[in-house]
C-alpha cells in the first residue's frame, strides 16, 4: 500500500508491454474487439471511482458521447491530431462534469443516477436533432494523425492500438495512483459515512465533485477512443440510455476492487458481446442478461469481496486471542 | 398563437399523455410499494403489445362480423392477454428474481432488472421474430373525427378514457378498500406492518402481478396503433422514466399529473418546435429533480430517525 | 484561565418546539462538563449546535474568542473543536487502521496534497501510537463492523482526536456499554484526552461516571439549563434531583465516596 509502484502498478505495465507485442500478431477483427474494450474500460474506471464512493450514474453516455461528437467537431474545423482531439474530448467531456458536478454533487442513490440519465437524454435528445452533426445518422470521423505524422493505410489501425493503449494505461496508472491518495481514499470515507468525513474537516459534497469531474475526464477518453475505433458517431450507439447501461455492466462484471480487473472486465463483455452476437444472434441480449443476472446474484461485489471478508475474519480471531482491553 | 393550433395542441397532448400514463402508472404502482425501479417494465410493455397483436392479426384483422362484436371481441383479447401476462410475468419476476434482491442496495436491483429486461426482449423475439406485427383492425372499426382539419383517430380518444378509469380504480382500490389499507401501511412502514402481522410477501406478489398486469396493458392497448417490433420496450421504458420522476417516484396522481405534464410540452414542441420534440420530455426531468427532486408529488414517506 | 468556549443566550426552536432556550455558558480551559439531562432535555441539539450541525435560532456561540456561528461542522473541526458521537460513525466496512490511516489524511494534507499517497510509513506510526494511547491496537486489521461496541465507541472518538483538539464534545461515551466496562472505558478515554492536553466535556447518564470523572454539571431540563454547579454542588441540588437524577439516588461523596 505504502508504494507507488504495487503490484497493480506492474501488473498494468506487463499489460501494457504485452499489448504492444500482441499488436503484431493481432488480427484486425481482434484488434478491434481490442480497442472498444480499451474504450469502454476506460469508462468504466471512471465509475468504479463514483461506485466506490456509493454512486452509480445511469447517464455516463454523457460524457462518453460528448468525448466522441468533439472528435467529429474538432474535425469539421480541421483539427486532426490524436493528442489535439484525445485533450480536447477529455477538456469538453471534463468541464462538462465540472458544470453539471455543482448540481450533481447534492444528490445520492436513484436520484444521482437518475439526473444523470436525464442528462445523457438531453443530449441524445439535442444530438438527434442537429442537422450538422447528422441527426440520428450521425457523421464519419476521418483517419487522423499521430503527432504529425501520417502511417499507411496498412498500419493505421496498429498505430491507433498503440496509442490507445498508452492512453488507457495512463489513465489507469493515474486512477490506482488517485484510488490510493487521500482524495481516493475519500471515496470510500464519503460512501461509508458522509457525517463523519464533515467532522473530519472536509467536505462530502467537494470530495463527491472532484471525483464526478475525473470520471467525466475518464469517459470523454473513451468516447474518444471509441469515435476513432469506429470511424463514425452517432446518437443512438453513443449517448442513449443502454449505452450507459453497458458501462455499468462492465463496471459490475469486473467489481470494484482493481483498476486493472476493469479492462478485463471490458475484455469480457466485449467478447461475450461478439460471440452471443456472432454464434447466437436471436439470443444475445439474453445471454448478456444472464451473464449480468448469475453475477449479480452469485457475485455481488466481484471476488475483491470474498477475499477482504476472509481477512476481516482472520484479523478478529488474532484480536480475541490477544488481550482485548473493552472487549465484550 | 391561434385557437386552432391550441386545440390542436391540447388534443394530441391528452392523447400522448394517455399513452404516457398508461405506460407510467405500472412503474410507479410497483415503486411505491416496491421501492424497486422496475426496467423490466419495458418488456412487460412489449409482451402486452406482442400478444394482442398476435391473437388480433390471427383472430381478426381479417374477420367477417359487425363492428361492435369485434371490438368486444379485440377489448376481450387485449383484456385477458393483460391479466394473463400480468399472472405469469408478475410471478416469475417477483419470485424468481426480486425477491433475492429486496436486501441489495437500490442501485443493484434496477441493474438486475436491467438484466431481466435484456433477457425478456429476446424472449419475446425468439417467440415472435423480428417481423412487425399490425393489428390495425379495431382502430379501422372506430373510424376517426376531424378536428380543426386534422384527423384523429376515435381509438387514440378511448385511450384518455382508458387512463382516467384505470386511475380512478387504483385510486378507489388504494383508499377505499381494505387491501389498499394495507397496501398504504405497507408503504408507509415495512417493518412495522410485518410486525402487526401483514403478509409482506403476499402484498409483494400481488403488487407486483397488479404493476406488470398495468404494463402489459399499456402495450397491448397501444397496439393497434404502433408498428409492434423490437426495440419498442427500450423506448417506453426511459419515457416511463421521466414520466415517474417527473410526477413522483410512487404516487399514483403524480404518474397522471406527470403524464399531462410531458403530453402537453412535447405536443406542444411538435407543433410549434419540431426540433424540440426530444430533448423536451429530459429536460423538464432533469428540471424536477433539479427543483423538487422527490418529485411533482411527492408520497408520504414515513420518518425514521 | 482562558475561556475556551463562551455560549450566550442561545435559542433553538424546532417548529414550535423549543429545544434550547436561554442557554448561558462558559468553558475554561482544562475544565471538565459533564452533561446530564433525561432523554429530549436538548443535551444533543447543544452539542449539534456547537459542533455546526445544526443551526441555532438566537445566540452567540464564541470558540477561542471567535463566533462559530454559521459555520459548516467541517470548518468547526478545522479550528480545534471536535465531536464524537452516540452512535459511531466509522466507517464501517474498513479496517480500524484504515478508519484512522483516512482521519488523518484529511486532518493533514489539504490542496494539491491531498493527491498524494495517504499511505506513508511516518503516518502508519502514527495512527499505531494514536491506537495505542486508546489501547485499541489489537484490533488494528478487524473491520469497524466486526468490532465490539466498546471498541467502536473509541475507535470514534480516537477519530475525533486526529487534529488534536482545543475542545472534544463526547455524546454520551459510555451508552450501549455494560455496566462492568464503563469505568475501564472511561479511564483509557479520560488518560488519552489528558495526554493529548484536550478540555472535554460529555454527555452522561450513569450520575456514577459524573461523579467520578466531572468537574462541573450543566443539569438540562426542556430545554434549558436548570443548574450549572461544581459536581459535589450540583447532586445535591434540589432541581436537579426533582428534574434530572431522581431523589433517590445518593452521590457517592455524602458516604465517603472520592472525586477521582
Amino acid at each position: 500500500m505504502t508504494r507507488l509502484f504495487d503490484k497493480t502498478f506492474w501488473g498494468l505495465t506487463i499489460g501494457l508491454v504485452a499489448l504492444f507485442a500482441l499488436n503484431f500478431l493481432l488480427e484486425e477483427w481482434m484488434r478491434s474487439i481490442g480497442l472498444q474494450s480499451l474504450s469502454r474500460g476506460c469508462v468504466a474506471i471512471g465509475l468504479l471511482v463514483l461506485w466506490r464512493t456509493g454512486l452509480v450514474s445511469f447517464g455516463h453516455a454523457l460524457f462518453f458521447g460528448f468525448g466522441a461528437y468533439t472528435v467529429a467537431m474538432l474535425q469539421i474545423i480541421g483539427v486532426n491530431d490524436i493528442i489535439l482531439l484525445l485533450i480536447g474530448g477529455c477538456a469538453t467531456a471534463g468541464l462538462l462534469a465540472l458544470v453539471l458536478g455543482f448540481l450533481l454533487r447534492q444528490y445520492r442513490a436513484i436520484f444521482f443516477a437518475l439526473l444523470n440519465m436525464a442528462f445523457s437524454m438531453i443530449l441524445y435528445g439535442v444530438l438527434a436533432k442537429v442537422e450538422a452533426l447528422g441527426s440520428t445518422d450521425g457523421i464519419g470521423i476521418n483517419q487522423v494523425s499521430f503527432f504529425g505524422f501520417v502511417p499507411s493505410d496498412d498500419s493505421y489501425r496498429p498505430t491507433l492500438f498503440i496509442f490507445a493503449v498508452i492512453f488507457a494505461y495512463i489513465a489507469a496508472v493515474g486512477s490506482h495512483w488517485y484510488l490510493k491518495s487521500t482524495l481516493g481514499l475519500m471515496t470510500m470515507a464519503v460512501r461509508e459515512n458522509e457525517i463523519r468525513v464533515e467532522y473530519l474537516g472536509y467536505s462530502a459534497e467537494k470530495a463527491i465533485h472532484i471525483k464526478y469531474v475525473l470520471s467525466g475526464v475518464l469517459a470523454g477518453m473513451g468516447g474518444v477512443i471509441m469515435a476513432l475505433t469506429i470511424g463514425h458517431v452517432d446518437p443512438d450507439s453513443m449517448v442513449y440510455w443502454t449505452v450507459s447501461g453497458d458501462f455499468v455492466f462492465i463496471t459490475i462484471l469486473a467489481g470494484t476492487g482493481n483498476v486493472g480487473a476493469t479492462f478485463i472486465g471490458a475484455l469480457v463483455y466485449e467478447l461475450l458481446r461478439t460471440y452471443a452476437f456472432e454464434f447466437a444472434p436471436e439470443i444475445w441480449q439474453l445471454i448478456l442478461g444472464g451473464s449480468l443476472l448469475l453475477i449479480i446474484m452469485f457475485l455481488p461485489d466481484g471476488l475483491w469481496s470474498i477475499r477482504s471478508e476472509w481477512r476481516n475474519r482472520r484479523a478478529l480471531a488474532a484480536a480475541k486471542s490477544g488481550d482485548a482491553p473493552a472487549g465484550e | 398563437m391561434d385557437f386552432e393550433l391550441l386545440l390542436v395542441i391540447l388534443v394530441d397532448g391528452l392523447v400522448y399523455s394517455s399513452y404516457l400514463f398508461l405506460v407510467a402508472v405500472g412503474l410507479t404502482v410497483i415503486f411505491g410499494v416496491q421501492k424497486v425501479l422496475n426496467v423490466t417494465h419495458g418488456a412487460f410493455y412489449s409482451f402486452g403489445a406482442y400478444l394482442t397483436a398476435y391473437l388480433i392479426g390471427l383472430w381478426i384483422n381479417d374477420a367477417e362480423g359487425g363492428a361492435f362484436e369485434l371490438l368486444a371481441f379485440s377489448l376481450a383479447v387485449i383484456l385477458i392477454g393483460s391479466v394473463f401476462l400480468g399472472i405469469v410475468l408478475g410471478v416469475l419476476i417477483e419470485r424468481g428474481l426480486l425477491k433475492f434482491l429486496y436486501t441489495r442496495d437500490e442501485h443493484i436491483v434496477v441493474l438486475a432488472t436491467f438484466a431481466g429486461f435484456l433477457v425478456l426482449e429476446d424472449v419475446i423475439l425468439l417467440i415472435w421474430g423480428t417481423d412487425p406485427y399490425l393489428a390495425f383492425r379495431p382502430l379501422e372499426l372506430m373510424g376517426s373525427s376531424e378536428i380543426t382539419g386534422l384527423i384523429f383517430d376515435n381509438y387514440t380518444f378511448t385511450m384518455i378514457g382508458l387512463s382516467f378509469l384505470v386511475a380512478f380504480v387504483l385510486w378507489y382500490g388504494l383508499n377505499r378498500t381494505q387491501f389498499g389499507k394495507v397496501l398504504l401501511a405497507v408503504i408507509f412502514d415495512r417493518e412495522v406492518s410485518m410486525a402487526m402481522g401483514i403478509n409482506v410477501t403476499k402484498i409483494f406478489l400481488i403488487t407486483f402481478m397488479i404493476g406488470t398486469f398495468l404494463g402489459a396493458l399499456g402495450g397491448a392497448y397501444h397496439a393497434p396503433i404502433i408498428s409492434v417490433q423490437p426495440g419498442i420496450g427500450v423506448e417506453v421504458i426511459v419515457l416511463a422514466f421521466a414520466v415517474v420522476v417527473i410526477g413522483g417516484m410512487g404516487s399514483i396522481p403524480g404518474a397522471l399529473i406527470g403524464a399531462i405534464v410531458v403530453g402537453l410540452s412535447r405536443a406542444a414542441a411538435v407543433h410549434l418546435y419540431p426540433e424540440l420534440e426530444l430533448f423536451v420530455i429530459y429536460a423538464i426531468m432533469a428540471l424536477v429533480l433539479i427543483f423538487r427532486p422527490e418529485g411533482l408529488f411527492a408520497p408520504i414517506q414515513a420518518r425514521k430517525i | 484561565m482562558a475561556h475556551v468556549l463562551e455560549v450566550y443566550d442561545l435559542e433553538k426552536n424546532f417548529g414550535g418546539v423549543v429545544a434550547a432556550h436561554n442557554i448561558n455558558v462558559t468553558v475554561d480551559e482544562g475544565e471538565t462538563i459533564g452533561i446530564i439531562g433525561a432523554n429530549g432535555a436538548g443535551k444533543t441539539t447543544f452539542v449539534n449546535m456547537v459542533t455546526g450541525y445544526l443551526p441555532p435560532s438566537g445566540g452567540r456561540i464564541e470558540f477561542l474568542g471567535k463566533s462559530v456561528v454559521g459555520l459548516h461542522p467541517r470548518d468547526v473541526t478545522k479550528r480545534g473543536l471536535c465531536r464524537s458521537f452516540q452512535v459511531p460513525q466509522v466507517f464501517l466496512s474498513e479496517s480500524i487502521f484504515d478508519n484512522m490511516l483516512v482521519a488523518y489524511g484529511i486532518a493533514e494534507r489539504s490542496g494539491l496534497g491531498l493527491f498524494t499517497p495517504i499511505h506513508t510509513d511516518e503516518r502508519a506510526a502514527r495512527v499505531d501510537a494514536h491506537l495505542k494511547r486508546y489501547q485499541i491496537e489489537d484490533y488494528r486489521d478487524v473491520a469497524a463492523s466486526a468490532l465490539p461496541q466498546g471498541v467502536r465507541k473509541l475507535l470514534d472518538i480516537a477519530m475525533a482526536t486526529v487534529r488534536n483538539p482545543k475542545l472534544i464534545m463526547l455524546d454520551e461515551p459510555t451508552s450501549g456499554i455494560s455496566v462492568e466496562e464503563k469505568f475501564g472505558l472511561m479511564d483509557i478515554i479520560m488518560e488519552a484526552l489528558r495526554q493529548e492536553d484536550t478540555t472535554v466535556m460529555f454527555i452522561e447518564h450513569d450520575m456514577e461516571i459524573v461523579e467520578r470523572f466531572v468537574d462541573r454539571v450543566w443539569a438540562f431540563y426542556q430545554g434549558e439549563i436548570i443548574c450549572d454547579a461544581p459536581t459535589a454542588e450540583a447532586m445535591v441540588d434540589e432541581k436537579v434531583r426533582e428534574f434530572v437524577i431522581g431523589q433517590e439516588y445518593h452521590p457517592a461523596h455524602l458516604e465517603g465516596g472520592a472525586h477521582a
